[in-house]
């Protein structure tokens, strides 16, 4: 298991260095720089930036963009993402640091809501498939797919914050404030982990190894726990990887709606900036994120099924 | 030998029906079987697919999804309770206890994701009283008994680490566990090898010797039936068309469909001459039939088999035909055997 | 559960194909067809309803400002007193036609990768397919905001960039239905009469693997929706004066406190078509491919 591990890890590297190669020259040669916006700079002090961005050499003649990338992979191998283009007193370290513990609070009270309502939908619309007890989860999990968060989090807004008032409009300060955005990323993915969840227990409780069970004078409900859900929740788990890729990712609505400084909502600015060193460590910690919970999750699944090996 | 209306059954069946209601319309699965078996015996259920042989046993059990499965009428008593229309609680108190059950496929019927010895302590855990040690402990000695080597070590391998074989047999120690009084086996050896069916004959045989547990043994195969159980019922198009201690099955077959059947038995001696096949394919299930099922394809078969109700009649000393025609005495059946030997002269 | 009892399947009628057979399962899914039906409503009143109304939607009424819904304005109007209702429609003409256009991109990727890549088999195949894997790791909306942002917002890269992500599922599934048709007997019998490759891919391959290229096509249409709708909500998207479905869901969630009607009916729009969308998916997919309908 441990082989396997820090194969994929070793696997990571390369990937990284692919995504960073390519998310490098596709920002640096589409039109438009850091410091176009401000229009004050002036030509001397844009000079100097550059310098300190390392864009141009020390005699200020313009440094090829390989040998930028280069200075780029080089920092990054020490685990060192520069300094902010856009915020020159400010490392895209520190940053993220600051931003990601938020994004990653949001996705974990997300997850937790999707997984306390999708499972037990789950579980219970594949108890009786086709019956009440089946139509009425599986069809707030269909409408859960098909309202996307962008609608459903400012009509939460308006009605639990501005109507009710029950909440603030927007903040991200108190226990209080993690209520609505939580909700309206987590929507989604209990959506799917319902269907997922009813999908791979209609799968199981058909298997002849069910029955078995109930032979022996297993109860329904130990039938469920015990024979079924282990292997019912296989694919629920497989999902769960990109589930919190997306969770991690998708944020960046929700953040802007409820304006919280996590790290979706500083990538978006930083596009927008053309903060190209941010957007650049963003990408690449994305990126890692992903890998390492697909990583987990493959691990996980592996413990689940006694079939599957690590490979 | 008992006989099928023996006053100390342990269970008896009576006038069980269970239909199918599908959209394509209903299927008569089990249409009108009663019998019984005795403390100990071994009966026999012997059919072709689709006969209802195993719906029967699954009925027993209510292992028949439901719906589309409805028991239309019947009993089936096991100590006094109906295991039909008893509660929940009651048919799971007996399931797995007293009355187990082991099936046809092992690769399928043993659940991937649990340990083996979790699957086979099971039972204990459920109905007795024991701690997860103990119950472990006698877990290793169920599966010595049936012939697992490193039975301690084996208990945490996962059942695709084992054979076709070897997971019947561990079938059949999680199925004695609880030293149930009754064991229905679903074809327990059709899936298997031809020399890994006759071990897992032998041990079955040994085990309900040793313990006394009468057996229910479902199988298409009659070879199976006259080594292996005392009693035997013939079934055909979900009805019991001949019932009678194995040896009178074999030797003064009382039904038509029976005597075919054995014909149909490859001998041995008879090289070069084509296999006797029953002309005709069995009725159509979805349909309700007025008189002897059989009869579409019988060649003794007369107009008043196809419209008067025929029920199990005894015919001979504990034989049981559901044929007129032999209940009337107006034919007599020469054995198979009789045939064969006719036929090669 | 499977028991040891053949229960007759419904009975087979003469000259019966697979599509007939799938025709009436889709039939009988009153949600399918309901889910169809409203699609079809949505579409019709999305591309003939503005040539009926008599209102553009560029028409501004300054001083009507932002009202509710009304005789006039059945949904009501804008802050810049243009007719909702127009503007709903029109946006739902951008909405279906980026799903349909983007979608459209993705197949046509997907197809030609998946078929190649399960067609020649081997080691070409693995490394297509390990592509693939990788392509996956990535953070997919991350780059689609950055290829909108740096690039322009151009309609035109608009699908690209959908399209450029949604290939990869529908990359796998294609190569795994033709790599599992080309075990099937009947992919060796035309090779056995001299078909060339390209003739049994175009007359054996693809109809037989139509059925799931279809099922997931439904399926992305909506996800493609979502993902236009919500680059146009971050102002990524569809670029005024065009509107999509959500460039007016970013301006209703704007103003939803004095005009909440700005909200919920493009909303609605959206919602009701992803509703029908899955559901039409999810029929199609019982129908099409029975055995792969469990979730």
């Amino acid at each position: 298991m441990l082989r396997f591990i820090v194969g994929r890890l070793l696997q990571m590297i390369p990937v990284l260095l692919i995504i960073a190669t390519l998310t490098f020259f596709m920002i640096r040669l589409a039109p438009g720089g850091p410091f176009d916006a401000e229009k004050s700079v002036s030509p001397e002090i844009r000079k100097n930036l550059e310098r300190y961005y390392h864009m141009v050499n020390a005699d200020g003649t313009p440094r090829s963009l390989w040998l930028q990338l280069g200075d780029y992979l080089r920092n990054l191998a020490r685990g060192d993402l520069g300094p902010s283009s856009k915020y020159s007193s400010r490392t895209v370290n520190e940053l993220i640091a600051e931003s990601f513990p938020i994004s990653a609070e949001l996705a974990f009270w997300s997850l937790l809501l999707a997984l306390a309502l999708g499972l037990p939908a789950g579980i219970i619309a594949s108890l009786r498939p086709n019956s009440p007890s089946d139509y009425i989860p599986s069809s707030f999990a269909m409408a859960g797919i098909s309202v996307p968060n962008f609608v459903i989090g400012p009509l939460l807004v308006l009605f639990f914050a501005l109507k009710l008032q029950w909440v603030r409009v927007a903040g991200w300060d108190d226990w209080i404030d993690r209520i609505l955005p939580s909700i309206t990323l987590g929507l989604l993915y209990a959506a799917y982990l319902a269907r997922l969840t009813r999908g791979g227990m209609l799968e199981i409780l058909s298997q002849d190894f069910i029955r078995t069970a109930r032979a022996k004078g297993a109860s329904s409900l130990r039938v469920i726990l015990k024979h079924a859900l282990r292997g019912g929740l296989v694919p629920v788990v497989s999902y769960l990887g990109p589930a919190v890729a997306g969770l991690v990712t998708g944020s960046f609505v929700v953040e802007s709606i409820f304006q919280i400084p996590g790290l979706g909502r500083y990538f978006v600015n930083a596009a927008f900036n053309r903060d190209y060193t941010m957007v650049l460590g963003a990408v690449l910690f994305y990126a890692a994120l992903i890998v390492l919970f697909n990583l987990v999750v493959d691990v996980v699944l592996v413990w689940m099924d006694p079939k599957q090996k690590f490979a | 030998m008992r006989s099928p209306m023996h006053s100390e059954a342990l269970l008896h069946v009576d006038d069980l029906r269970t239909y199918f209601h599908t959209r394509a319309g209903t299927v008569r699965a089990v249409d009108g079987v009663s019998f019984s078996i005795g403390k100990g015996e071994t009966l026999g259920i012997v059919g072709e697919s689709g006969s209802g042989k195993s719906v029967a046993c699954y009925s027993i059990l209510r292992l028949i999804p439901q719906p589309p499965g409805r028991f239309e009428s019947g009993r089936a008593m096991f100590d006094r309770v109906d295991l039909l229309h008893c509660s929940d609680r009651e048919l799971q108190a007996i399931r797995g206890n007293r009355l187990s059950m082991i099936f046809q496929d092992p690769m399928t019927s043993l659940n991937p994701y649990m340990r083996i010895g979790d699957q086979v302590i099971e039972p204990l855990l459920i109905h007795r009283d024991v701690s997860r040690a103990k119950a472990w402990a006698l877990g290793v000695s169920a599966l010595r008994e049936v012939g697992i080597q490193d039975a301690e070590n084996r208990m945490r391998s996962y059942p695709h680490e084992f054979s076709g074989g070897m997971r019947q047999r561990v079938m059949i120690a999680m199925a004695l566990i609880t030293k149930p009084e009754l064991l229905i086996a679903d074809e327990p050896t059709t899936a298997l090898d031809v020399t890994v069916q006759a071990q897992i004959l032998e041990l079955l045989g040994k085990m309900q010797e040793e313990r006394g547990t009468a057996v229910i043994f479902i199988t298409h195969d009659i070879g199976i039936v006259s080594g292996f159980c005392d009693r035997a019922l013939v079934m055909y198009a979900g009805r019991v068309l001949e019932a009678a201690p194995t040896a009178l099955l074999f030797y003064e077959p009382k039904h038509p469909y029976n005597q075919a059947l054995q014909r149909a038995i490859p001998a041995l001696n008879a090289t070069g001459r084509e296999l006797y096949t029953i002309p005709g394919a069995p009725p159509d299930a979805s349909k309700s039939i007025a008189g002897c099922p059989f009869a579409a394809r019988c060649e003794y078969a007369l107009e008043k088999c196809l419209s008067s109700e025929i029920l199990l009649k005894e015919v001979a000393p504990q034989h049981f035909s559901a044929c007129l025609r032999v209940q009337l005495g107006e034919i007599d059946l020469t054995p198979a055997s009789a045939v064969e030997l006719s036929a090669n002269n | 559960m499977s028991l040891a009892v053949e229960i007759p399947t419904e009975p087979l009628e003469r000259g019966t194909s697979l599509w007939w057979d799938a025709w009436h399962r889709l039939a009988k899914n009153r949600l399918a067809v309901g889910g169809g039906l409203l699609l079809l409503l949505l579409a019709l009143a999305s591309f003939l309803g503005p040539l009926i109304l008599s209102q553009s939607y560029a028409t501004q009424d300054l001083q009507l400002g932002a009202i509710g819904p009304r005789a006039q304005h059945w949904f009501g109007t804008d802050t810049l007193g243009r007719d909702l209702l127009v503007r709903v429609l029109y946006g739902g003409q951008i909405s279906m036609a980026v799903g349909l256009c983007a979608t459209a991109v993705a197949l046509t990727i997907g197809v030609i990768y998946g078929t190649t890549a399960g067609f020649i088999g081997g080691r070409v195949d693995a490394v297509m397919m390990r592509i693939v894997d990788i392509i996956f790791a990535l953070p997919f909306t991350v780059f689609v905001i950055l290829l909108m942002v740096f690039f322009g917002r151009r309609f035109v890269l608009l699908f690209a960039a959908i399209g450029a992500v949604q290939w990869l599922t529908m990359a796998r599934i294609v190569r795994g239905q033709v790599k599992s048709l080309r075990r099937m007997e009947f992919i060796e019998a035309a090779e056995a009469l001299g078909l060339r490759k390209a003739q049994i891919i175009v007359r054996h391959l693809i109809p037989n693997a139509l059925g799931s290229i279809i099922v997931y096509a439904t399926l992305t249409v909506p996800s493609v929706m979502l993902l236009e709708a919500f680059l146009s909500f971050l102002g990524l998207g569809v670029q005024p004066p065009m509107s999509s479905w959500g460039v007016l869901i970013n301006e209703g969630a704007a103003n939803m406190e004095e005009a909440p009607w700005l909200l919920i009916f493009p909303g609605l729009a959206l919602a009701l078509t992803l509703f029908s969308l899955n559901f039409l998916g999810d029929g199609l997919r019982d129908a099409l491919d029975p055995r792969a309908s469990k979730d």
